[in-house]
């Protein structure tokens, strides 16, 4: 039986991964990206990853700093500035591999990969250019409509990532605010999860039992847990904090002047996690960040 | 004095008229007015989110205002949207895409260049591809000319249309329903022969003609009248739910709904 204490370090998570895995990256654009375990990354020599997200900075800086091989992606986005700058640079260069998706068909392929299907089915992706870009295939039902549709493929992950507001070393998580986004689908679709949590506590009955409905996924899909305070940072944790928008601004301006990720990336990086967020204003500057408001 | 914004708000409101319970959504200051002035006057049944998660039966105002103003009667988050209002058919959205041809075929992704290498990255194909085949869609278009409405087809076929061409033997196709474009100089739908996009409406002072002018594809001309003008009470509706005049920003200078006399 595995063993039930799963914490681990940033490095020990990124130490379990490989270069040339599919990693899918939970969140949505600019909220709850799973940031501190990204960071690692970039900190890391992984490169030639598959990265499988609902797109926002995370994507961005990975494309940047040459980490990415091939994504997967229904859209790159900040949200309150919509075009992703560096993830543009990217593929205006030519630089990565792409499988373009609708962002429902998305999470039907994660849907498929958590059940050990190899493929949904659904009429998603009819019409557009999706289908013969992203060689998906077409099946036929095989009722009496007889109905051809689109065989949406598993997105099998070798590894997701996710952050969250609280989890236990037992991998008991719980994530608050109004949405979570697909993160549960992401866990499943995972050969291993990692989760990181502004709050480690020793055992989540004890410490948060009233906030149980909060669980996202049992935790038989946890491998690893780590504590990251501001761990989602630049990106929002609702109600933790919002998205920093200056932080955005300022990684946008760069991506045009001096447009070069070397030249800027220990700003938006860091040596270390604890440099980085005292080079943001520290947890407290983090925990300070205005929700935005739609 | 309404503005032009103003006049294209309760345009974007007559195509959300239904009796139907569906979610609405409108992407951008003025389609979501729109929607919201549809909801609080002709049709009660639409249904509207917070921007985020929640369903609420009061518009949410755009711009800064206390949180607590949120007031949340049904929820409504990602992991449902799809599962209760895309894919179930009960949502009707007004988008802003990039490019649209005479098929009613849309562009959200890339610009020129290559599938491996665009000229110019965008946002990427977002929900376009389902929303196209499973539910009612609009669209709001601001600057009205032959690089939106284009010659030919869309650099990238982000969401489904008409085009014959583009369907392949056996799919379901039944439920592309694309209903009106509302644009800085007119209404159109798409009541044509083979749902060719027709002008069925010119706002003050635009002519079929200029329309025609500014867009890459013929156009049919079916122009019943002017577009309406807003009536002070959805003035009054619109001006409550954009208490910050963000609606005033979003059309260059601001036009007045009545274009003056050159």
């Amino acid at each position: 039986m595995a063993a039930l204490d799963k914490r681990m370090t940033a490095a020990g998570i990124v130490g379990r991964l490989r270069s040339g895995m599919t990693l899918g990256i939970g969140g949505w654009g600019p909220r709850r990206k799973p940031m501190a375990l990204v960071r690692e990354i970039l900190r890391s020599d992984l490169t030639d990853l598959t990265i499988v997200s609902y797109g926002g900075p995370d994507v961005g800086m990975l494309c940047a700093a040459g980490k990415v091989k091939k994504l997967v992606f229904a859209f790159v986005s900040m949200d309150a500035i919509p075009l992703e700058p560096w993830f543009r640079k990217s593929r205006e260069a030519g630089a990565i591999e792409v499988l373009e998706l609708d962002e429902g068909m998305f999470q039907w392929g994660l849907k498929a990969a958590a059940f050990q299907l190899p493929f949904l089915p659904t009429r998603v992706g009819l019409g557009t250019d999706l289908i013969e870009l992203g060689g998906l295939r077409t099946v036929q039902s095989p009722y009496d409509d007889g109905e051809v549709m689109v065989a949406m493929p598993a997105l099998k992950l070798d590894a997701a990532l996710i952050h969250v507001q609280r989890c236990d070393h037992r991998g008991n998580v719980q994530a608050l605010g109004p949405d979570t986004y697909y993160d549960e689908w992401f866990a499943k679709a995972a050969t291993e999860c990692f989760v990181s949590a502004e709050e480690l506590v020793p055992a989540m009955e004890d410490a948060y039992p009233e906030d149980a409905r909060a669980n996202l996924f049992e935790r038989c899909f946890v491998t690893g847990v780590t504590e990251a305070r501001g761990g989602a940072h630049p990106t929002s944790l609702p109600p933790s904090y919002g998205w920093d928008m200056g932080w955005m601004k300022r990684y946008a301006a760069a991506a045009k002047d001096p447009g070069d990720w070397s030249a800027v990336s220990a700003q938006f990086v860091g040596a270390s996690e604890a440099e980085y967020l005292a080079s943001v204003g520290g947890i407290e500057a983090v925990g300070a960040l205005p929700l935005p408001i739609f | 004095m309404a503005t032009l914004a103003e006049l294209c708000i309760a345009a974007v409101a007559e195509a959300f008229r239904t009796d139907r319970e569906l979610v609405g959504t409108g992407i951008g200051p003025i389609p979501r007015l729109g929607v919201g002035l549809a909801k609080l006057t002709h049709s009660p049944g639409l249904m509207m989110t917070d921007g985020e998660a929640f369903l609420v039966e009061q518009p949410v105002p755009l711009g800064p205002r206390s949180y607590d103003d949120r007031k949340p009667a049904g929820y409504l988050p990602f992991s449902r949207f799809f599962d209760s209002a895309v894919w179930s058919g009960r949502r009707h959205a007004m988008v802003t895409p990039t490019q649209v041809d005479r098929f009613g075929q849309t562009n959200l992704s890339a610009l020129g260049g290559t599938h491996a290498q665009p000229k110019t990255q965008m946002l990427g194909a977002r929900g376009f591809p389902g929303n196209g085949i499973y539910h009612a869609n609009s669209m709001f278009i601001p600057a009205h000319g032959p690089r939106v409405f284009v010659t030919g087809e869309v650099d990238r076929i982000s969401s489904p249309g008409y085009n014959p061409a583009r369907r392949i033997a056996g799919g379901n196709y039944s439920a592309i329903d694309l209903r009106r474009i509302v644009t800085n100089l007119c209404v159109m739908d798409f009541g044509g022969p083979d749902n060719a996009i027709r002008v069925v409406s010119l706002h003050p002072g635009a002519t079929f003609d200029e329309v025609q002018a500014a867009t890459g594809f013929p156009l049919i001309d079916a122009v019943a009248g002017e577009t309406p003008l807003p009536s002070a009470e959805q003035l009054d509706i619109i001006a409550a739910l954009d208490p910050h005049g963000i609606r005033h920003t979003v059309l260059p200078e601001n036009p007045p709904a009545q274009r003056s006399t050159p």
